[in-house]
């Protein structure tokens, strides 16, 4: 193994490491919101998600909550119907998130940029109107409740405050973190990321564009789908927003905002503008669109590579004062 | 056949409304190239200028419409200078996370200063009247849209096409750097064109204002229909985006008309079935 990859192995390893510290700092911290933290959970997977796609291959998509609606729906219906075993659930979510994925990516890859964008707002907007109109199934716009989660493992309880929920998100995130972290570094990552830098030179060696793609976005749907999943068992309700364009937009927003194309980014990306929207709507719940409109045009004309590139930045900077010194 | 022929009508003034808007858009992102999802945000700042002029200084319409149109062109003059400046040319990703965020700033501005109520504009007298023409009485309002939208599709058409300032304009869209080269200004004609649709949006935004009601959240609520019709009709293209909101209008008034329960269903079925035929929209350049 060569000292490079040597190197990127323990900055990975340390990664992971202050993930899961300052999942369990936050569970010591704030004992009183962890509804609130698994929530940022969720939308971590869903901005995850996001980021495979847009961030790696170079598609945007202002849509993702459909697979994100998709996950958590399915898992729903089934825990009312009787499967309520968690793990299950996740699992009912991650496949009915890759399906809905597949469908979305078969329409969406037929088009290219701004026509791309649309087609995302428009299925997005579609599943909205079908969980809607299927109140049957769905519960429409009164949202789906009464899901009855039993017990993780048969031993932990979800318990009124969240903690079984919390740590259960904390543990699934690590693990879909780990995964994915082989995915982009795989020669199938690789070729995601010739693609979003040109696809025409990327089909001239040799790959086929669309299945690759398409396969990046059935991975994202598990992923987006384990987020909505997640989102159902640990409040136990599914409303219609976890399909709207609404919840799409600001998870784009959330990633744009870490930083595309790198799997910390988006978790960096999350976290501050949940983190900012919650503080400043505590705050002052009349002034906090302005704040968090405000902080994105800082963002924009600060570090137009999103924070975590901001962060690059500084620290390729001391690389280089170090250097400069020795 | 009275049905058809009253769907038919509110189908075209709801086209025509979308049509005013939605042109200014077309022409941001179609030659300036910036994803302006802000544009609605405009056509809000002027709803909110042209209800205060009409119901509380109790101005005419006329003066209402001119003084929304002037005073959302004068707001966006430093909004441009200082921000989208900064984003021609930029990822479109960053330019929807810097006008997503001036619409979360004019949102929450305008919800501080005039509070979180729908706002109407007084309609004048001899707008709010039915008008007979032969076959069918007509709301005079929605023959005031249809001609709105006439004269902005024809009054553009010769701007763009017959005009000194188009050839200007034609030439800095097709090689900005060309044009600078050869004496045109391009900084002043991207400001002027900004300048225009932000006029457009904001005339659009009060004439339209029967079908999209003015409220703190308007420039959430319509932003993405503004964006479906400029892409389904080809950014950029007038008669593109003519044919689009018509057909689009058409689709959305009829379906509310026999199926409301269905909601946006069938507008969206027809936009992914558009886009999906016509990838670049209806009349879009070769990319």
């Amino acid at each position: 193994m060569s000292a490079s990859t040597d190197r990127r192995w323990l900055r990975d390893v340390i990664g992971i490491a202050l993930i899961i510290a300052a999942g369990l700092a936050g569970y010591w911290l704030f004992p009183d919101n962890l509804a609130l933290l698994t929530r940022v959970i969720a939308v971590a997977l869903l901005v995850l998600s996001i980021d495979l796609i847009t961030g790696y291959c170079g598609v945007a998509t202002l849509g993702q909550a459909s697979l994100f609606g998709a996950g958590a729906y399915a898992a729903g219906i089934a825990c009312v119907n009787g499967i309520t075993e968690p793990v299950t659930l996740i699992l009912i979510g991650a496949v009915a998130g890759s399906v809905a994925g597949l469908l979305m990516g078969t329409i969406m890859l037929r088009a290219h940029g701004l026509a791309q964008l649309v087609l995302s707002i428009a299925i997005v907007q579609l599943f909205h109107e079908a969980a809607n109109k299927a109140s049957a199934y769905t519960g429409g716009s009164d949202g789906l409740a009464g899901l009855m989660v039993s017990p993780l493992f048969g031993m932990f309880e979800f318990d009124l405050w969240g903690r079984t929920a919390y740590l259960f998100g904390l543990a699934l995130l690590v693990l879909v973190f780990i995964v994915l972290k082989f995915v982009v570094s795989s020669p199938f990552g690789m070729l995601c990321r010739g693609i979003k830098q040109d696809p025409i030179r990327i089909r001239a060696m040799g790959s086929f564009v669309f299945p690759v793609l398409l396969k990046m976005f059935v991975i994202s749907g598990a992923v987006a789908g384990m987020g909505g999943a997640l989102a159902a068992i640990s409040t136990q309700v599914v409303g219609l927003d976890s399909v709207s364009f609404e919840l799409s937009a600001n998870a784009l927003v959330m990633l744009v905002l870490g930083g595309l194309g790198t799997l910390y980014g988006a978790l960096v990306g999350t976290v501050i503008f949940m983190g900012f929207e919650h503080f400043v709507s505590a705050i002052n719940p009349f002034h906090w669109m302005t704040m968090v409109g405000a902080l994105l045009i800082a963002v924009v004309l600060a570090a137009p590579g999103g924070l975590s590139g901001l962060l690059d930045r500084f620290s390729a900077s001391g690389h280089r004062a170090k250097r400069g010194k020795a | 056949m009275q049905t058809v022929l009253s769907i038919a009508i509110d189908a075209f003034a709801y086209g025509m409304a979308l049509f005013i808007i939605c042109i200014g858009l077309s022409l941001t992102m179609g030659l300036m190239r910036v994803v302006n999802l802000a544009h609605g945000a405009f056509a809000m700042i002027a709803g909110y200028i042209a209800s205060y002029a009409a119901r509380d200084l109790g101005l005419g319409y006329a003066v209402a419409i001119f003084l929304a149109i002037i005073g959302t062109v004068i707001i966006s003059i430093p909004i441009e200078r200082l921000l989208y400046r900064r984003i021609y040319g930029s990822p479109e990703l960053t330019q929807v996370l810097m006008t997503i965020g001036i619409t979360f700033c004019v949102i929450g501005i305008t919800n501080y200063f005039f509070g979180p109520t729908l706002k109407t504009i007084p309609l004048p007298g001899s707008l709010s009247q039915p008008v007979d023409v032969g076959f069918k009485t007509i709301a005079a309002h929605r023959l005031f849209v249809m001609a709105c939208g006439v004269v902005v599709a024809g009054g553009l058409w010769f701007l763009i096409e017959k005009t000194d300032f188009g050839i200007k304009l034609r030439a800095t869209v097709d090689n900005a750097a060309m044009a600078d080269a050869l004496g045109v200004r391009t900084q002043v004609v991207y400001a002027i064109s900004f300048a225009i649709a932000i006029g457009l949006a904001a005339l659009g935004g009060v004439v339209g204002a029967e079908f999209l009601p003015i409220e703190p959240y308007y420039a959430l609520r319509y932003m993405v229909t503004f964006l479906v019709v400029v892409s389904v009709g080809g950014a950029g293209s007038i008669p593109g985006a003519v044919v689009a909101c018509l057909l689009l209008g058409a689709v959305d008034t009829t379906g509310r008309y026999l199926m409301p329960e269905f909601g946006n269903f069938f507008f969206y079925a027809a936009v992914i079935a558009i886009v999906c035929v016509f990838p670049r929209g209806f009349f879009g350049r070769a990319q």
